[in-house]
């Protein structure tokens, strides 16, 4: 037989034991539909059925000679050397975005070969390039 | 020269470490009540060797003695003075010299403030904060030493960054420094405690000064390192989820909740075992925050050149750290029992707790996730703002609320009555939101739960002010001040979310746009040279149609030279209800500018309700040092 203090632990405990358990279910689903998958223009031609609302990021090196701008969007080509995706922009555009050098593209796919951005990623250092880029470049030097 | 003193200080502050550590075990085997003035003395030339190695390093960036190596490739003769001394602490090496400093000043200060509390207690505290001194001494010597000389002297240096010279930036990093390492003292204290079996009230009064004073500083620091990401990085946010912030932001939580069960470990000597843990906690966080910000891990401005030496070692020590703490825990922690009334101050207090822990958790896994996804699978993704908006945005709604009325409960037990004018402000908050809500335009019912739940702690942090001021109870006031902060921040940031304008857009020069009420017209650009660097200069004339005002706005383009680099600074025109923010940039191969123009309302209102949390801690300790 179980004292009323011990019952009254038990259910302490099994309390807080349930609630952690919804509350890391709900964080983990809420995290699970808000994560951005990074790809490059090569792997979003080799996907098949690549979702089209899901937002993403794409990164690349900038095209040489192909930033277009009008009253109202930035239109560019990110390459990675083997694949290329046409990218419209309407918003403002980081410190070292420039031809030539690294940039990642957050937004969604219109299609495998048009991609609609919201955000155009800055970092502040011109030594920096982003981790993806990296790889990219180390990649194709091989 | 400099380098060679700066190295022999530094071996110095190694030597004194050792000693420390060795005398003060001694003592603790003697029968003595009071320690031996060498130990005081030891201590006193530690903290006088690291001042003046400190000193010595910036005397070499203000001569620009190009022969240390970290001076050469972090500033310019050019450069202004105050960013040469700004430049100490804006790398690697010198920040860590500064970690240094702080490790050992906090040392020596507790060693001569706590003389009320026992030897022992003290000793191990000494001891066990030698050993992290030590530690980072060694990192310093072997892996980052600032004096490291160069050899032949180069004639310039390659200068520093320029987005970090930057007024706000250069107190950036000792303002955080000190609200991060400062938990280092209460670290020591913590596992110092359960060696001495020195516990409960006594403990809490100990370190409760020390806790008080990091999170002054941790709360200040984060303020400030938001205030430069909001007029430097040409976004107009304040606030990014960014990793990087992210990681400040876990040891803040960790000792706002430490701050909150303080309390009641002094006036109810229970919840021992969890105020040990979160002293822990905290200190390891911020070191967890500096390994994953130094590693390259996370990227950021805050990166400088990276080396995966510097993690190795940092993680390392990270797990001795964690290990050690972990072994001496389990050894030594006492059963307790736990008696808490419902209505009781304490058990309101574990609810702030409770929502700590769970905002702790939230950030930690979204931080942490994308890393060990990228490690277990290789696939690369991040975790956006919207992530935190879902899972912590409904959360703050009961979180407020609690704020508010867990304040007017007693200790122990309280009488039910008294929570009738609670209910009365609680209706007079949904007036006030439902006025907001008929007079501006309508917003969803998450924002309207958040703001009923703001005002209803505005309200009841005024009503208390004003019933402390008639009682004078002057005790209360620095929790009055922090929590109508609080509430303060969340009203102007619903309020800033709602009603804010943002819109980009493309401009030649002489062009003119027009949009809502609003038209720009970008008149002309100049060219500017400054000491070290170019600026060119857009003017533009914005005028409300609907309040009939004009403005004029200048947002620039610097392109520094050494480091060649290209920022971008932001317009601001800021007035008591409004900020206008507009920022310029240049496009390759075109005539066009790209324009981003918002107008943010209550801007100042944000940064003032953040300082004034911090302000709560502050008075608190100018109260208590009035009473003592």
């Amino acid at each position: 037989m179980l004292t009323k203090r011990v019952k009254n632990r038990i259910l302490f405990f099994l309390f807080i034991f349930i609630i952690s358990i919804i509350i890391a279910i709900f964080i983990l689903k809420s995290l699970n539909q808000n994560i951005l998958y990074f790809s490059t223009p090569t792997e979003i031609k080799q996907v098949e059925d690549i979702s089209l609302d899901k937002a993403m990021r794409v990164g690349g090196m900038v095209k040489k000679n192909s930033i277009v701008v009008n009253n109202k969007n930035i239109q560019f080509i990110i390459t990675d050397f083997e694949n290329e995706i046409l990218i419209n922009y309407a918003g403002t555009v980081p410190n070292l975005f420039a031809e030539g050098k690294g940039v990642v593209a957050e937004g969604k796919l219109k299609d495998k070969n048009f991609f609609l951005a919201d955000r155009i990623l800055a970092k502040h250092d011109e030594k920096y390039m982003p981790p993806e880029i990296k790889k990219i470049l180390e990649n194709n030097a091989k | 020269m400099l380098s060679n003193i700066g190295s022999i200080l530094v071996f110095f502050i190694l030597s004194l470490s050792l000693l420390i550590i060795y005398y003060s075990y001694v003592e603790t085997q003697t029968t003595r009540t009071t320690i031996k003035k060498n130990i005081y003395n030891l201590s006193l030339f530690q903290v006088t060797f690291t001042i003046l190695s400190f000193f010595t390093l910036i005397l070499g960036f203000i001569f620009s003695d190009f022969s240390i190596i970290n001076v050469y490739e972090n500033s310019h003769t050019t450069k202004p003075l105050f960013y040469k001394i700004a430049g100490t602490w804006g790398n690697h090496e010198g920040s860590l010299l500064l970690w240094i400093n702080i490790l050992v000043v906090f040392s020596y200060l507790f060693l001569i403030f706590n003389h009320k509390h026992e030897k022992n207690f003290r000793l191990y505290t000494l001891i066990f904060q030698n050993f992290l001194i030590l530690g980072f001494v060694i990192f310093l010597l072997f892996n980052s030493n600032p004096f490291s000389k160069i050899y032949p002297e180069p004639l310039e240096g390659l200068g520093l960054n320029p987005i970090l010279q930057d007024p706000a930036l250069a107190i950036h990093p000792p303002l955080l420094y000190i609200g991060f390492v400062g938990c280092s003292i209460y670290f020591s204290a913590a596992i110092a405690s359960l060696l001495s079996e020195y516990s409960g009230k006594q403990f809490a009064l100990s370190i409760k000064s020390w806790v008080q004073i990091s999170w002054v500083f941790q709360t200040l620091g984060i303020t400030i390192g938001s205030i430069w990401a909001y007029y430097e990085l040409g976004w107009g946010g304040f606030w990014f989820w960014d990793p990087v912030e992210n990681a400040s932001l876990l040891p803040w939580f960790a000792i706002t909740a430490l701050m909150h069960s303080i309390m009641v470990l002094e006036k109810r000597n229970t919840l021992y075992e969890w105020v040990i843990i979160l002293c822990l906690v905290t200190f390891i966080l911020s070191v967890t925050g500096t390994f994953l910000v130094r590693s390259g891990i996370l990227n950021s401005v805050h990166t400088f050149a990276n080396d995966p030496s510097r993690g190795l070692f940092i993680l390392i020590f990270l797990s001795l750290m964690i290990f050690t703490s972990i072994l001496i825990f389990f050894k030594k922690h006492k059963k307790e029992d736990y008696n808490f009334n419902s209505n009781s101050k304490e058990t309101f207090i574990l609810a702030n707790n409770w929502f700590m822990v769970f905002f702790l958790a939230t950030v930690l896994i979204g931080t942490l996730y994308p890393i060990f996804l990228d490690v277990l699978t290789n696939e690369k993704v991040s975790v956006g703002p919207p992530f935190y908006n879902i899972v912590i945005i409904p959360l703050v709604i009961p979180f407020l609320l609690l704020m508010a009325i867990g304040p007017q409960f007693n200790w122990i037990n309280s009488k039910k009555e008294k929570l009738y004018k609670t209910l009365y402000v609680f209706f007079g908050a949904c007036l006030i939101n439902l006025f907001l809500f008929y007079f501006f335009e309508n917003y969803g019912l998450y924002s309207n739960l958040i703001l009923i739940t703001a005002i209803f702690l505005i309200l009841h942090s005024i009503f208390d002010a004003k019933k402390s001021i008639n009682n004078k109870k002057k005790f209360i006031f620095p929790r009055i001040i922090s929590h109508l902060g609080f509430g303060l921040l969340v009203f102007f940031i619903g309020i800033n979310h709602q009603y804010s304008v943002e819109v980009d857009f493309n401009l030649k020069v002489g062009e003119i746009k027009k949009f809502n009420n609003y038209e720009i017209f970008f008149k002309n650009i100049k060219v500017q040279q400054n000491k070290n660097y170019k600026s060119v200069i857009g003017s533009f004339k914005i005028t409300d149609l609907e309040k009939e005002n004009i403005n004029y706005l200048n947002p620039e383009i610097r392109i520094y030279t050494n480091p060649e680099t290209l920022t971008y600074e932001a317009a601001i025109k800021s007035k008591v209800n409004s900020d206008l923010y507009l920022t310029m940039s240049n496009l390759p191969r075109s005539d066009f500018y790209n324009i981003k123009f918002q107008n943010k309302p209550f801007m100042i209102w944000i940064w003032i309700s953040a300082i004034m949390i911090a302000l709560g801690g502050f008075v608190q300790l100018i109260i208590k040092k009035n009473e003592e």
